[in-house]
């Protein structure tokens, strides 16, 4: 197992490094850092421009090879350059991290667990009542763009704080600027702050999630060995639970593994619309502001999120099934 | 079982369990009375029934579109007891058996009365029926592939049936799930009580269901066709192993089974059930040597039996069973009924005893059966053997003087066994065919028989594909395969064709049987296919007003039938049948088996037949290759083979095959294999079948290291007959 997952690590690092290059490349060659200065009254010196993209090494000038060395010289080192405003990439991508990481975790875990849920439950209640709600609402929900539900659900917040005439809900930021008191205070600021974001977020996830466990449950409900399980005698439930449930379970495990992994540069709608400055937000910003660097970190960064997660998903198939454990 | 046997088989299952651990075993087999001689056809006890069923129904579904899979069926069985309930798929065998356990699925309701040890529990709460399921009643599955799941450990498993019952520690549950398991013969039991399901094999993993059925030491074990899915030589070890649990538990067997053979050996008493019906029920004996109802004696005139030969045609039962949805108003089966009368249809007839007072039948004209005593070729009006004319009997001309239709030597086939992902790389090879020789002549019938990965289809796809094998040649109709160009393949082609073994796969659901036929006589061009493929359907036994309908709307037996017809659509001089009756019942297989015979005989056709019914194959077949693990083991006449076996792998396989015969099969000696087939990718070497051989094990250290270090090649004895065996003896064992 070790050495498959050396193997597999060695593997991984050569696809970030062709992944990353050929996004800084491209990155490079189709945004223009140099129309940042054009254009502007009075008018910047040509030659101030080139000594400040020359010393971002982002100058159109130099050869894009060179370019390209220089940066993964320095990428090699760990760092990832500097930003147009000029400001260090690694200070801005510690923080945008945080800030997606805070975002998502709970509307995933959630959004994962109770579409689980609801998606085995409904498969019990094959075409029950619940069965069919849960079927109905999940297409809703897919059928809804992000960016419509997350505006439905800020009018539907704001009508809320203005019914009972608190603000119960924060629809805009991470924490309330300025705000002072203790760290429960803080807290629950940044809980009030995180509903609306992770609602949203994670009714697409239980959308998905649910139809996905619905298909797996279905097909070992009528697995011969949830027979066998109830012909021991264990109770319907139990026999469900622990030998149907188990086993249909592998695939949504997986599959967590790698939403997780595809978000941490995916929720662009969520961050923008609730002004969470996290990565999606950061990476939509950077090309439009012709900021290479920040984009071809943030490649990097998306390229490490996914292979990583893709090696969690690996190993946690191994774990839960031991049908794929190899020699 | 000779004595013999029975001390190897104890020889087998090392450590018998601890005494102190089975008290209430113990106590139930002094009240019960265990080692009840399989001799005596009536169970001399009389204690009451442990399991009773009355009149149970089961519907699925509602209103008009209702089905009734079982309709009063009743039957109980006495502690010790073996119950064969016998019938054809569709039948509602099974269902009536999950009813029992109250394990239906939530739409189908089962009405009657269910008594275990005196205790109503059909429709009992939940809580009730998990007091019982595995404790009191248990069940063995059909699939033993599915009965377990595949993420938790066999041993784990087994320990779960004892912990819902037994109020044990975590340690002691898994101690006597190791115990259970070594019980069943599963060989290094506390090792491999750690492994997980997918690294069992199917006959042990159906060792470890059964483990779990008698975990708590049950009163009744329902097995529902728990062979069905094994080969024969792992049926036949299943077989004793649910024999040494039924002596160890003195448990009632409910055998719910499509095989007559293996409920003539193991069932005390047995019921025939017809489209959910119970239709004759009696001890084994009466009803096998004095069926009364004509659908057992169609059943037993329509298996093809190892022990009598080929000459007697077989008895198909006309039509096919009746759809439970729109069931005929009178007798379920006046339809198929060779002797119906008008009475038959006006009502059901109830099961009434007839000669015995257990023996019962359902049918109008029993009496009349059991006054004439009819027999079942006389009920069923078969025509006695045609003697050949001058016109039908092709000339029988020796047969080194017929030309040969089919010319295999040496032939290879290995797979590669890749591993890794970017860097592939060979770990090793798949011996699927190693080296095999024979030949069919014209108008001659080849069966090649074998167990599961032995490498039969492996050899016909080889043979099919015409191109140049691995090794070896293919001769077909005088053409070598490595020689022939596109022009050639096709023109071969067209004078070997292929019957599939599962009718509806290898038909096209969205084509008209026309177009199906017509196929492959466009495909080599011929105009106008109408009139030829009337003349096909009719020749095999089809309506030809019928080609416009599509695959779906035949039964099993009518889609093969179309398999054939367009087999035989280019006139071909061979036809390759791969297990082309296997996925039938046994009363529609007759018929399709007496078409072929038919067929061959009238058009002169050679076949190559591939089966792993060895019954079929002696009917079917002139000649007869045994093949194991990718190499032939014996090959020879049909007669030579199966009546004098000197190869002990023939021996073995012939020895497990159940006879449909109470007595002989009571009577017979078997000769068990043990441990399952050796992986095609690291064959033992020298002889292949030595580590499973009873033979090797009887040799002194010169003759086994002959057998460790040197292949034996097929040697001849006789005038056509070959072994590759070292040691080959004669033995009889059918």
């Amino acid at each position: 197992m070790a050495g498959f997952l050396l193997r597999r690590l060695l593997n991984y690092l050569v696809l970030i490094v062709v992944a990353t290059s050929l996004a800084y490349m491209l990155a490079a060659s189709a945004l223009n850092p140099r129309s940042n200065y054009e254009g502007r009254n009075p008018p910047i010196p040509e030659k101030v421009i080139d000594a400040r993209l020359s010393e971002l090494n982002l100058n159109d000038q130099t050869p894009l090879v060179q370019r390209y060395l220089t940066w993964a010289g320095d990428v090699a080192h760990g760092d990832f350059g500097r930003t147009v405003a000029g400001g260090s990439v690694n200070d801005d991508l510690g923080r945008r991290v945080g800030v997606t990481l805070r975002l998502i975790t709970v509307g995933v875990v959630l959004g994962s667990l109770t579409g689980v849920l609801v998606g085995a439950y409904a498969a019990v209640r094959q075409y029950g009542v619940f069965d069919r709600l849960a079927t109905g609402a999940s297409f809703a929900v897919l059928a809804i763009p992000t960016v419509v539900l997350a505006n439905i659900l800020i009018i539907g917040a704001v009508s809320f704080n203005e019914l009972t005439g608190t603000q119960v809900f924060l629809v805009s930021g991470e924490e309330t600027p300025g705000l002072e008191g203790d760290l429960l205070t803080q807290l629950v600021d940044r809980l009030r702050h995180l509903i609306l974001p992770t609602l949203s977020l994670s009714l697409g996830l239980i959308a998905v999630y649910s139809r996905y466990q619905r298909n797996m449950m279905l097909d070992v409900l009528g697995a011969d060995f949830v027979r066998t399980a109830m012909a021991k005698g264990l109770r319907r439930r139990t026999a469900l639970v622990r030998h149907a449930l188990r086993t249909a379970l592998i695939p949504a495990v997986t599959y967590f593994a790698f939403t997780f992994g595809a978000l941490l540069v995916g929720t662009t709608f969520t961050e923008k619309i609730f002004g969470w400055h996290g990565m999606g937000e950061w990476l939509v910003d950077s090309i439009s502001t012709n900021d290479v660097n920040t984009v071809a970190a943030i490649s990097c960064f998306a390229a490490l999120a996914v292979l990583v997660a893709s090696l969690a998903s690996d190993v946690l198939h191994a774990v839960l099934d031991p049908r794929v454990r190899v020699g | 079982m000779s004595e013999r046997d029975e001390c190897r088989a104890g020889a087998r299952f090392p450590g018998r369990l601890p005494l102190s651990q089975f008290q209430g075993l113990m106590a139930r087999q002094e009240r019960g009375g265990r080692h009840r001689r399989r001799a005596l056809p009536v169970p001399a006890v009389t204690t009451g029934p442990v399991l009773e069923v009355t009149g149970l129904d089961v519907t699925f579904g509602t209103g008009p579109d209702a089905v009734h899979a079982v309709r009063g069926v009743s039957y109980a069985v006495r502690p010790g007891e073996v119950l064969g309930i016998v019938g054809e798929s569709g039948s509602g065998k099974s269902v009536a058996s999950l009813a029992v356990m109250g394990l239906l699925p939530p739409h189908a309701r089962a009405t009657g009365s269910v008594r275990l040890l005196g205790r109503e529990i059909l429709g009992a709460t939940e809580k009730t029926l998990t007091a019982f399921r595995g404790k009191t009643i248990s069940m063995v599955f059909q699939d033993p592939l599915s009965a377990l799941t595949p993420v938790y450990r066999v041993g784990d498993q087994v320990a779960e049936a004892v912990r819902i019952h037994q109020r044990v520690s975590r340690q002691q549950a898994a101690k006597r799930a190791v115990e259970l398991l070594d019980l069943v013969g599963i060989p290094n039991a506390a090792q491999r009580a750690r492994a997980f399901p997918h690294e069992f094999s199917g006959g042990m993993r159906q060792r470890a269901v059964i483990a779990m059925a008698i975990a708590n030491d049950p009163d009744v074990i329902i097995c529902d066709e728990p062979t069905t899915a094994l080969d024969v030589t792992i049926q036949a070890q299943v077989l004793e192993v649910l024999k040494r649990a039924q002596r160890e538990t003195g448990a009632a067997i409910i055998m719910i089974t499509h095989d007559l053979g293996i409920v003539a050996g193991f069932a005390d008493r047995v019921m025939v059930i017809y489209a959910g019906r119970s239709v004759e029920t009696g001890s084994v004996d009466d009803v096998y040597y004095r069926p009364r109802m004509p659908y057992t004696m169609g059943l037993l005139g329509s298996i093809p039996r190892l022990d009598t030969g080929g000459g007697r045609p077989l008895v198909p039962i006309a039509g096919s069973p009746p759809s439970p949805v729109a069931l005929p108003p009178g007798c379920p089966f006046e339809p198929r009924c060779p002797i119906a009368v008008p009475a038959c249809s006006e009502k059901e007839p109830a099961l009434e005893p007839v000669d015995a007072p257990d023996h019962l039948a359902a049918c109008v004209r029993a009496g009349e059966i059991e006054a004439e005593g009819w027999s079942p070729a006389e009920v069923y009006r078969v025509a006695e053997p045609q003697v050949p004319t001058e016109e039908t009997a092709s000339p029988v001309r020796p047969r080194e003087e017929r030309e040969v239709v089919l010319a295999v030597d040496g032939l290879t086939r290995h797979y590669p066994l890749m591993r890794g992902a970017v860097f592939r790389r060979r770990v090793g090879t798949v011996h699927a065919v190693d080296g095999i020789s024979f030949d069919i002549r014209e108008g001659e019938t080849l069966g090649l028989v074998g167990e599961s990965g032995c490498g039969k289809t492996t050899t016909l796809m080889e043979i099919l594909e015409l191109a140049r094998p691995q090794h070896g040649t293919i001769v077909v109709l005088g053409h070598d395969t490595s020689a022939l160009g596109a022009r050639d393949r096709m023109a071969v082609r067209r004078d070997m064709q292929v019957v599939f073994q599962d009718p509806l796969a290898s038909l096209d659901p969205r084509m008209t049987v026309y177009d199906i036929v017509a196929e492959p006589l466009r495909a080599h061009g011929f105009g106008n296919p109408g009139p030829r493929i009337q003349e096909l359907l009719g020749l095999v036994g089809l309506d030809p007003g019928h080609a416009a309908r599509y695959p779906q709307d035949f039964s099993g037996g009518q889609r093969q039938r179309i398999g054939i017809a367009r087999a035989l659509a280019l006139e071909p001089r061979l036809v390759v049948l791969d297990e082309p009756v296997s996925a039938l019942d046994v009363s529609i297989q007759a018929g399709v088996v007496n078409l072929l015979e038919d067929l061959k005989r009238r058009l002169g056709l050679s076949y190559l037949f591939v089966a792993h019914d060895l019954a079929v194959v002696r009917h079917i077949a002139d000649r007869v290759a045994v093949m194991y693990l990718g190499r032939i083991a014996e090959i020879g006449g049909v007669g030579d083979v199966y009546d004098a076996p000197m190869h002990p792998y023939t021996q073995a396989l012939l020895s497990a095959v159940p006879l449909p015969d109470p007595r002989r099969e009571r009577s017979r000696r078997r000769v068990l294999l043990e441990g399952d087939l050796p992986s095609p990718a690291a064959p033992p070497s020298g002889c292949r079948f030595r580590t499973r051989c009873p033979l090797f094990r009887t040799l002194d250290e010169t003759g086994q290291s002959r057998c460790v270090n040197e292949e034996p090649q097929v040697r001849p004895f006789g005038e056509d007959h070959g072994v590759s065996c070292h040691f080959a003896e004669k033995v009889e064992v059918v």
